[in-house]
């Protein structure tokens, strides 16, 4: 479990994160959605110690995240998987080098040990052929199926995915989703995605937080999403033709 | 005034986290080799090419103004070697390497700065800014001294060529001014500012590299002031050494 708690944060002088509380749950796909500038990649890089909070607190199961220094963080990271949004991975290693790169880190694992892991992972995200390529040399996709693997090779017990899906065509998209999806399920794995994404929202949404201007706007599961009678959540699930379509077609 | 002062601060809390235990000492030999390799090894193509050019040019310069029968023409070789090894190898190679050396760094580690790679590594548990940047200080605090040599050597041998293919001085009394009043100590003098001049290339780059924001612009603005700054650092400590080394 994952734990917000009036969260406040600012940059310059402009608050971003206006006191938000929100708890993500363990083995489940908790989403956290919002128009661009809303502060939802703030929120998600607070939760994961990259910003530092200015008041409220992060909390992880029973272990307060945000007041820990670098070296007890650093015991909580090794449980920390995420993945960005570009993929991030290291321009100058391999796939493998980048999927490799945590266990020789952390771990004392033999160098065969290490690969047969990093082998597993490169499987369970269908990247089998890609070991020795360089991120330049892969597409869009494989550089985030790269980017999954890297992060649950030290099969973490929180992972963080902001946007996911961004720049992916609609199918690609949905092989990313359902991936990241299994794998919270396989793993029980707190599991929180930043995205702006309403068909990510609708195929694994299993509890969706909506940031509005920097505030905790509404929170709920998929089920309930549209038929919340939120004028602003309304106005950002159907700004699309299409979902106005489907909700015409639901009424 | 107030920028510089917080950009010190910047910089010496950078290099307190640089230079914090390395999280596996077998990973940070593997990275110093690479770097070794990219930061050194490549760099002495352009450290060949440029010594050779000025050795002969200082040679002919020399040959040149002292032209006159009451300066042995052994003078010649002597000046050129006091030209390479006091300044020209370690201040001049040194400002040539904060061009190549200093821009790669900061254009690469803020590339993968607005690139999130760095965050990536914090997210991992990993300290960035020693993974990134020590195995970089250490190759090349190591290495450019030998670039500083072999600058020497490169130099006074162009020189040489020079006069064996001109014939304008006699190649023997050329050699002579180089063995005359040489001491070691000129060689320690020059090596011991590279050590410095490395160490101030590598880690202003970093630390240009390390704080960039925002898009490849910024990537390239923190290039060149990675690259202007290292220079100007280089000449007021070329300055400071050579009083207290020299003096």
């Amino acid at each position: 479990m994952i734990k917000a708690e009036n969260v406040i944060k600012s940059f310059e002088g402009r608050t971003v994160l206006k006191d938000i509380s929100v708890e993500f749950g363990t083995g489940q796909t908790n989403l956290i959605i919002g128009r661009s500038g809303s502060g939802k990649t703030v929120l998600l890089k607070s939760l994961v110690g990259l910003h530092d909070v200015d008041e409220g607190a992060i909390y992880y199961d029973d272990i307060c995240f945000s007041k820990l220094d670098f070296k007890a963080r650093k015991a909580i990271r090794k449980d920390v998987g995420m993945i960005f949004q570009g993929g991030a991975l290291l321009d100058a290693s391999t796939v493998a080098e980048n999927v490799k790169l945590p266990l020789d880190l952390f771990t004392e694992q033999s160098e065969e040990e290490k690969m047969e892991r990093v082998n597993l992972c490169l499987k369970r995200v269908n990247l089998d052929n890609a070991h020795k390529l360089y991120p330049s040399e892969l597409s869009g996709g494989m550089v985030k199926r790269a980017a999954i693997a890297r992060a649950i090779v030290m099969n973490p017990r929180y992972l963080f995915c902001d946007e996911p899906n961004s720049g992916l065509d609609p199918q690609t998209s949905i092989v990313i989703d359902n991936l990241i999806s299994d794998i919270t399920k396989e793993y029980n794995i707190t599991t929180i995605i930043n995205t702006h994404d309403m068909n990510s929202v609708m195929e694994i949404g299993e509890k969706i937080v909506f940031i509005y201007e920097g505030n905790k706007w509404w929170e709920g599961s998929k089920d309930d999403i549209l038929h919340t009678g939120n004028k602003e959540l309304d106005d950002f699930v159907f700004a699309s033709a299409m979902a106005k379509r489907a909700k015409m077609a639901s009424k | 005034m107030l920028s510089i002062i917080e950009s010190l601060g910047k910089y010496t809390l950078l290099m307190q986290k640089v230079f914090s235990r390395p999280e596996k000492m077998r990973i940070y030999r593997e990275r110093i080799m690479y770097e070794m390799e990219a930061l050194g090894l490549n760099s002495i193509g352009l450290t060949a090419i440029i010594s050779i050019f000025i050795g002969c040019a200082v040679t002919l310069q020399m040959a040149i103004t002292l032209e006159s029968p009451f300066i042995p023409q052994f003078m010649i070789g002597y000046a050129t070697r006091e030209v390479m090894i006091l300044e020209f190898s370690s201040t001049v190679v040194a400002l040539i390497l904060a061009g190549k050396v200093g821009s790669n760094i900061a254009s690469e580690i803020g590339t993968m700065r607005i690139t999130e790679q760095i965050d990536a590594l914090e997210v991992m548990g990993v300290n960035s800014a020693s993974y990134l940047i020590l195995p970089k200080i250490v190759a090349t605090v190591f290495f450019f001294p030998f670039l500083a040599i072999f600058s020497m050597l490169i130099g006074v041998a162009g020189g040489y060529g020079i006069a064996v293919m001109t014939g304008i001085m006699n190649p023997m009394e050329y050699i002579d001014g180089l063995k005359y009043c040489f001491y070691l100590s000129e060689v320690t003098y020059a090596v011991t500012k590279m050590v410095f001049f490395a160490f101030f290339i590598t880690s202003i780059s970093a630390y240009c590299g390390y704080y960039a924001k925002g898009n490849s612009l910024e990537v390239g603005k923190a290039s060149t002031k990675a690259v202007v700054v290292s220079s100007v650092v280089i000449m007021i400590c070329n300055l400071i050494l050579t009083q207290l080394l020299r003096t």
